[in-house]
């Protein structure tokens, strides 16, 4: 394979940095390294969750997108309200693309944007009031909802709206979680706070309703699925395998989730993270609180998922390790398929990858399985946990980027030429019309799943239609001689 | 001549109100078209010239209505003594909501619908205590009021308080043309008063534009919601705001003030005895360990 040596992606480090100014270049110095496996911690070699420079063209998102937008909107029985201006939520309606069974407006409200939709009255005497009456609506509209969160958009921060006692009274008139979350954009230096909020929120205010319950009937094969917001159906395609080996999915969280699930999670035996970023914190608030363990895993591509199978399974009994033994063993067959017919068409390919604070580790074995080569990877809101695991699975010499700016992610990946760049769709357009093959690794490109062994089936299609499109032959003109494009590059 | 946009700060309880109304009403005696903008949530700034407990306001009304796009100027106008033009920009109760934001869309309001386009020779804005936030710096921001005068007395917090006033006033005028006219003393019979309101002035590179001495009759005035220039015209207290309001129709020492640091303003204080010289010794010690060091 055709990687950089260390002094040359080191050398290209110091070049693209060049362009900046003094402070803003030392500042990104930190941000940016050529890894090294062999590193104790991320520690010495990367800087991460730090406030963004001003007029770099950061691609971050906001709190209130890490609570509404990634935790809690997927929760498909409870509405969501965007409490502030209407464009928060009606901007941000339905594009996480977190599918779920159900019908919408009746029992199940994902796809629907709910807003207080403030005026300038409400900024001056306060929006308390009127969320109350938008509750009072919404029950009245959909009396089949389980539950309602008050998601704070920026102005409810800023004149300090009393959402926890509107919540706590009409909790109790509905007698149901009626949730606040202090999710206000402004908070924080990305969405990864949102999260953290949104997490702090289900332990404080949706855990501990069924503390001292006993009434769910539990077996020793519950498991709660979390970290998983069904993208294109992950979390299904996930879900099926564990079921197959004998496990019990209690609680799905988020994606296709509902409110009894994430009340339930305690009950589960063992607690399967797949999103370690957005929900490593109630992970470890149920297993501090509920003496559930927890593990990271990974079900992106054969090889990840078979190893993630055997210890998930070296968790329970024997039934449930010969029933990881005989998924591995039935989806054989037809993932050696896929690789047969792809692999051959993506062999020695490389990617760069630039995405949220899971995927650009969790898909590199996804790619390895299919010949292909991750030759950089950065996330939007990792944190250092998040480059620890990182540095293991990158290769020598790679290059990691940390909050990375449009100036920095076209420098490298005009310079480093990979084959397929995966990120979201604020990036796709600028390096399709660069000629280099591009995939949205937030939305999938509008398919999947790519969890499980289905969706590596899928996934593995996506990547060979998107390198090998007949149309990055016709990139160069005719009369300048051979048509190179990036595939000869 | 132009309008001429007046703002009237000073620490909350000083007599912003009650000072301006009266000087408001002289100035109307003597023929001046004036407008008053009330900028409080308490509305209050109005009470004497409309005879009025508090003035239907402008977001209040808006919130009524719907939104202050579907209020016209006559709803929210109101004329009262002298045909002064009264509105009150109104706000929250204390505690919620964001009481500058309705500062700024009440005088945006005015603007749209053309309050200032009538002929007037004064508009007074009457604002709440200090300058807290962005929205009650709005009468001197965007080059609304020109002439800011600040009301204060020979109590130490008042003149702290105008002279962080001051400082609020430096930031606008950088970037547009308000300025300090002068400071109004409303007596509370401290001793040297005068002198120590005109000592301050200086440091402030402004002048007292006239010492208002406490008179009884204000408040007999006000009890009967109306000003002194009304209640009781002979009165000598009547004089003084007729005095205070030839002096603004006068007035053209308008400046960048020069505020004070805190230790400059200690001193000052120190020189007039209101604040006694710092004894470096005492600090941080309780009762018992002085005890303790005497014994």
């Amino acid at each position: 394979m055709c990687a950089m040596k260390r002094e040359e992606a080191e050398a290209l480090i110091q070049e693209v940095l060049e362009v900046y100014p003094e402070k803003a270049r030392k500042d990104r110095a930190k941000h940016l390294a050529v890894n090294d496996p062999s590193a104790e911690s991320a520690k010495k070699c990367i800087v991460s969750n730090r406030k963004s420079q001003p007029g770099v063209m950061t691609i971050r998102g906001c709190a209130y997108a890490g609570s509404k937008g990634v935790v809690w909107g997927p929760v498909k029985d409870v509405v969501h309200i965007s409490h502030g201006p209407v464009g928060c939520g009606q901007y941000s309606r339905a594009g996480r693309r977190n599918y779920y069974t159900g019908h919408t407006g009746v029992n199940t409200f994902g796809t629907m944007n709910f807003t207080s939709d403030f005026q300038e009255k409400d900024i001056v005497f306060g929006g308390d009031k009127k969320l109350e009456k938008l509750i009072d609506e919404i029950e009245t509209l959909f009396p089949l909802n389980k539950g309602i969160t008050i998601q704070s958009e920026c102005p409810v921060g800023l004149i300090g709206d009393d959402i926890e006692s509107v919540s706590k009274k009409k909790g109790k008139e509905l007698d149901k979680p009626v949730v606040p979350l202090r999710c206000e954009g402004f908070r924080g230096v990305s969405q990864s706070l949102g999260h953290h909020i949104a997490n702090d929120a289900i332990r404080d205010w949706v855990l501990p309703r069924r503390d001292g319950d006993d009434r769910f009937e539990s077996t020793p094969y519950d498991v709660a699925l979390t970290g998983d917001y069904n993208i294109g159906g992950d979390a299904w395609a996930s879900r099926i395998l564990l079921e197959e080996m004998g496990l019990r999915v209690v609680a799905q969280w988020s994606g296709d989730g509902t409110l009894s699930e994430l009340e339930l999670a305690p009950k589960a035996r063992v607690n399967l993270l797949h999103c370690y970023r957005s929900m490593n914190y109630l992970a470890r608030h149920m297993e501090e609180k509920y003496g559930i363990p927890w593990m990271e895993y990974n079900f992106f591509g054969p090889t990840k998922i078979a190893e993630s199978l055997r210890k998930i399974a070296a968790l329970f009994d024997d039934r449930i390790q010969e029933g990881a033994e005989r998924v591995i063993a039935r989806y054989q067959a037809e993932m050696d398929a896929v690789i047969e017919k792809y692999r051959p068409r993506l062999e020695g390919r490389r990617v760069m990858l630039y995405v949220g604070g899971l995927r650009p580790r969790h898909v590199i074995g996804a790619y390895e399985d299919l010949g292909m080569e991750v030759v950089g990877a950065g996330y939007e809101f990792a944190h250092n946990d998040d480059y620890d695991r990182t540095i293991k699975d990158m290769g020598d010499a790679t290059l990691l980027f940390d909050d990375i700016t449009g100036y920095e992610l076209e420098q490298f990946v005009q310079r480093v030429r990979p084959d397929l760049v995966g990120s979201g769709i604020k990036e796709k357009y600028i390096f399709q019309k660069m000629g280099i093959p591009f995939r949205q690794m937030h939305s999938w490109d509008y398919s999947g799943p790519y969890h499980g062994y289905d969706g590596f089936a899928i996934f593995a299609r996506d990547m060979d239609m998107t390198l090998n499109n007949p149309c990055w032959d016709q990139m160069k003109a005719p009369w300048k001689g051979a048509a190179t494009g990036a595939r000869a590059a | 001549m132009p309008t001429r946009q007046c703002a009237i700060y000073g620490k909350g309880g000083i007599g912003k109100s009650t000072t301006t109304q009266n000087l408001v009403a002289a100035l109307a005696e003597a023929g001046k078209k004036v407008m008053i903008v009330g900028c409080d949530p308490k509305a209050d700034s109005t009470r004497l010239i409309l005879h009025a407990k508090a003035q239907q306001t402008i977001m209040q009304m808006a919130a009524d209505a719907g939104s202050v796009e579907d209020l016209e100027l006559e709803d929210v106008m109101r004329t009262g003594y002298g045909d002064v033009k009264c509105v009150e920009s109104g706000g929250p109760e204390p505690g919620v909501g964001c009481a500058g934001r309705g500062v700024i869309t009440a005088i945006n309001f005015l603007e749209e619908e053309g309050a200032y386009e009538e002929d007037l020779d004064f508009v007074f804005y009457d604002v709440l205590g200090d300058v807290v936030c962005g929205g009650f710096a709005m009468p001197i921001r965007e080059n609304k009021a020109q002439e800011i005068y600040i009301v204060v007395s020979g109590e130490m917090m008042a003149m702290f308080a105008a002279n962080n006033i001051a400082k609020g006033i430096v930031k606008y005028a950088s970037s547009g043309g308000v300025r300090l006219a002068g400071l109004i003393c409303n007596s509370r019979n401290t001793d040297r008063e005068d002198e120590l309101i005109i000592a301050l002035a200086e440091k402030l590179g402004t002048t007292m534009i006239h010492f208002v001495p406490r008179d009884n009759v204000v408040q007999r005035a006000e009890i009967r919601r109306m000003t002194v220039i009304e209640y009781d015209p002979k009165a000598k207290q009547a004089d003084e705001y007729r005095a205070l309001a030839q002096k603004v129709i006068d007035n053209q020492h308008f400046v960048v003030p020069t505020p004070c640091t805190m230790d400059e303003l200690e001193d000052l204080l120190m020189e007039f005895g209101i604040l006694d010289v710092e004894d470096e010794s005492i600090v941080g010690k309780t009762a018992e360990e002085e005890a303790g060091a005497s014994a």
